[in-house]
């Protein structure tokens, strides 16, 4: 790639590519997004490569290996431009047939197509599936849309437009531009980005520091993720939009080291683009400095939170510190430092580029834009959804997700990550922004939203998460520290059966101390798992304190493994998946479960065919 | 016969130059580099990279220590990592990793004696599609079950074996 030396250079190069490359250009793109890849979407790749070669039509269709579709349930996934037709779960040896099908023929080849589980109804095109027709996709829709490894086809769909519209402007002008679009960060607190700007940008600094945090710790949560992985140019558009606005050097992108490709992909990125000149000295000639560099994280979920994100930058424990001055004023060694999620950033160049005006007139009054959420759990269209700000989780769940699989009943869903709260059945209706889930006793979070069904036990959930804050917290505080360890305890009870009603009262107190004196959000919200499963299935919890019985045959204290008469055939099939051989029976006749070794791992559960295997 | 890599200071000398010396913001991508070579984090490999970064050897060690990433004991050949995630964990991941414990008769986060496994934990990968998880020396393995694991795991040893 040649360096661009004026805006006026970048623009040429803009114009001449958009118009080599039609819109209505064919072109085929398989998802190599993390989900696809472990299906096997490279080799499906390889596959076409080859196979359009050896029949020349390489030079009529376009083939990209592209970010992730957010299908991820139905990978691989195949995509063909202009039609929309979409296959899924597409093997190597799909391929010819494709080729020849559908390449040359143009006709669909339906066993590939998407067949909805519950309405039985088949659909071609992506645009009208049910998972893609309910969702407004600003961020994602482009990473379907290219190689994320080319520069040039991030510039194809309007790449660097953003950036070059901010450049004609002065600084305040963009940080007003993003304040009247009513962006609010997408990390989880929702502080309304362009007010966050300004404050940094107000401050009295020789040396300023924009960061995006892409320490994604949410168990269950992969947004930023795919965005990095599938369109890592539109993190680094928004930093250098930001950096310009504030008068920042130097960026740092803070990379989970959990996320090998995302690393991968982001290292390329920022590469071509100091090749072009995006990055760097002067940059485009306007006397603008800037270069981002990857800090990878080391593990530690607390180092989301942006004082303790700081401390790992600098080299030291990732442990939180107590704000004011919150970073904007005196962050990364002293200096004003703005931090930014990745989806954040990954969203300003599209309001620079749009405009304001169009940026707010998605989603609702106090919550503008539109919000990718990670669909996830016990639910049909396991995926990334985006949608706009102020749908229900009704539509969120049973739309875009098509509900729950193998007819099993909704519980409840989880939003905010760890420290957000579960809602039931009958707060479905609420409209998903920032304000209104807190006020139902959750959050907005990152955007996990993990699906539960009657199968799940809600004080095993509660449970789960206060393990996981408890084993995260990074020991500053007592109340958090051994707080969550007391109440982790605590909550293992009421799964063991050892809890009485005290205990539910003894739980709800300390709940109480952790938020009211805890530094950092890990340790404030930590709590709210367990104060919102106790509000909303108070009902589970007396279960398992009276009756010793978990009603969703998750706590193994609570229940028994045993084998249905009228089901079991005899076929031995669990006696010899047995691994403590604590399964008896002849061939042909009913097996007993001996209650003295069963470790009640679930397997004989598993492999049974005839379902006559009883948790109760 | 010993599966402990031997401690090669010129490779971890040739790694550390590849990082500016006194800079301690790279700290925690130094042990990453380090890691990927050695496998693990020996106390040698630690003291000099707080030397060249010019931190104190008990800095280098507290935030080594204080990440879920790192190890300090020699890993076995095969690193064996169940998610942890919550998708995973509504679809049944305590389940694989206690088969996981049993097979290997070790406890999450230890290696077997052999050090041919290490059994790990994560706390999400993000591939929440294809949950439950396992990843299988940095493949991912989706919509594992107990028995499928079982499996691989004697599978895996067979071969080591031999």
């Amino acid at each position: 790639m040649q360096a661009f030396k004026t805006p006026k250079q970048l623009q040429a190069h803009r114009k001449k590519i958009i118009e080599s490359r039609p819109a209505d250009r064919k072109a085929i793109a398989v998802c190599a997004g993390t989900g696809c890849k472990a299906f096997g979407s490279l080799s499906v790749y390889d596959v076409f490569q080859k196979t359009l070669k050896s029949s020349g039509l390489d030079k009529k269709w376009e083939l990209r290996a592209t970010g992730c579709h957010g299908f991820c349930e139905r990978g691989p996934l195949v995509l063909m431009f202009p039609s929309g037709t979409l296959y899924q779960k597409v093997k190597p040896e799909d391929v010819d047939e494709i080729v020849e099908q559908t390449l040359v023929k143009g006709k669909t080849i339906k066993r590939l197509t998407y067949q909805d589980p519950v309405t039985s109804k088949w659909f071609r095109r992506e645009q009208d599936i049910p998972f893609y027709k309910h969702q407004h996709r600003l961020v994602l829709k482009q990473n379907g849309m290219i190689d994320p490894t080319s520069l040039d086809d991030y510039l194809t769909i309007g790449g660097y437009g953003g950036f070059l519209k901010a450049l004609k402007m002065r600084p305040a002008k963009v940080i007003d531009e993003v304040k009247k679009s009513g962006l609010r960060g997408r990390g989880g607190a929702g502080f309304p980005t362009g007010t966050k700007w300004e404050i940094c940008a107000g401050t009295k600094a020789t040396q300023r520091y924009v960061v995006c945090n892409a320490d994604e710790g949410d168990p269950g949560a992969f947004m930023d993720r795919s965005v990095v992985e599938g369109n890592p140019q539109s993190i680094i558009e928004g930093m250098l939009i930001g950096a310009y606005a504030m008068g920042a050097s130097k960026g740092i992108v803070y990379l989970r080291q959990e996320y090998p490709l995302a690393v991968q992909r982001l290292g390329l990125a920022l590469e071509s683009a100091r090749e072009a000149g995006l990055l760097g000295k002067n940059i485009l000639g306007t006397g603008f400095d800037f270069d981002i560099q990857i800090n990878k994280g080391g593990g530690a979920f607390v180092c989301g939170e942006e004082s303790a994100l700081i401390a790992s930058v600098e080299g030291r424990r990732g442990v939180p510190k107590r704000r004011p001055p919150y970073p904007a004023i005196s962050g990364l060694w002293g200096k004003p430092t703005n931090i930014n999620n990745v989806e954040t950033w990954a969203t300003v160049p599209l309001i620079l580029d749009r405009g304001h005006k169009w940026f707010s007139s998605i989603g609702t009054e106090g919550s503008k834009g539109t919000k990718i959420f990670s669909l996830v759990g016990k639910v049909n269209n396991t995926g990334l959804v985006e949608v706009p700000m102020g749908m229900t989780l009704k539509e969120i769940v049973f739309g875009a997700g098509g509900g729950i699989p193998d007819g099993k009943s909704f519980k409840a869903v989880q939003t905010g990550g760890p420290s957000g709260g579960c809602l039931p059945e009958s707060k479905l209706d609420t409209p998903v922004d920032f304000d209104t889930l807190v006020q139902e006793g959750s959050m907005m979070g990152s955007g996990g939203m993990i699906v539960m069904d009657e199968s799940t036990c809600m004080v095993d959930v509660a449970k789960y998460f206060v393990g996981f804050l408890k084993f995260e917290s990074c020991g500053n505080c007592t109340s958090c520290r051994d707080g969550l360890q007391r109440l982790y305890e605590l909550l293992s009870d009421v799964c063991e059966g050892r809890a009485s009603m005290e205990t539910l009262d003894l739980i709800e107190e300390l709940a109480g101390t952790i938020r009211a004196t805890s530094l950092c959000a890990l340790g404030t919200t930590s709590v709210n798992p367990v104060l919102s499963t106790l509000k909303y299935f108070r009902d589970e919890y007396v279960a398992h304190v009276k009756e010793k019985r978990c009603p969703a045959g998750v706590c193994k204290s609570l229940i028994t493994y045993t084998i249905d008469e009228k089901n079991c055939n005899g076929c031995t099939i669990c006696a010899k998946k047995c691994p403590e051989q604590a399964i008896s029976g002849k061939k042909k006749k009913l097996h007993i479960i001996d209650q003295q070794r069963c470790i009640k791992c679930g397997i004989c559960k598993d492999v049974c065919k005839y379902d006559a295997v009883i948790v109760a | 016969m010993s599966r402990t890599p031997k401690l090669d200071k010129k490779l971890i000398s040739s790694i550390l130059q590849q990082h500016k010396a006194g800079d301690a913001s790279a700290l925690v991508n130094v042990l990453h580099d380090l890691q990927a070579h050695l496998r693990y984090l020996p106390q040698e490999a630690l003291e000099m990279a707080a030397d060249h970064l010019g931190v104190s050897y008990a800095q280098m060690y507290g935030v080594a220590t204080f990440y879920e990433g790192f190890h300090f004991k020699p890993r076995g050949e095969h690193v064996v990592t169940i998610c942890m995630g919550t998708a995973c964990h509504v679809r049944g991941a305590p389940r694989l990793l206690e088969q996981a414990e049993r097979d290997l008769n070790v406890e999450s986060g230890g290696t077997t004696k052999d050090l041919m496994f290490s059994l790990e934990q994560v706390n999400c990968v993000g591939a929440c599609a294809l949950g439950p998880l396992a990843i299988v020396d940095g493949t991912y393995k989706g919509s594992m079950t107990p028995a499928k694991l079982s499996n691989l795991l004697k599978k895996m040893h067979k071969k080591g074996k031999k």
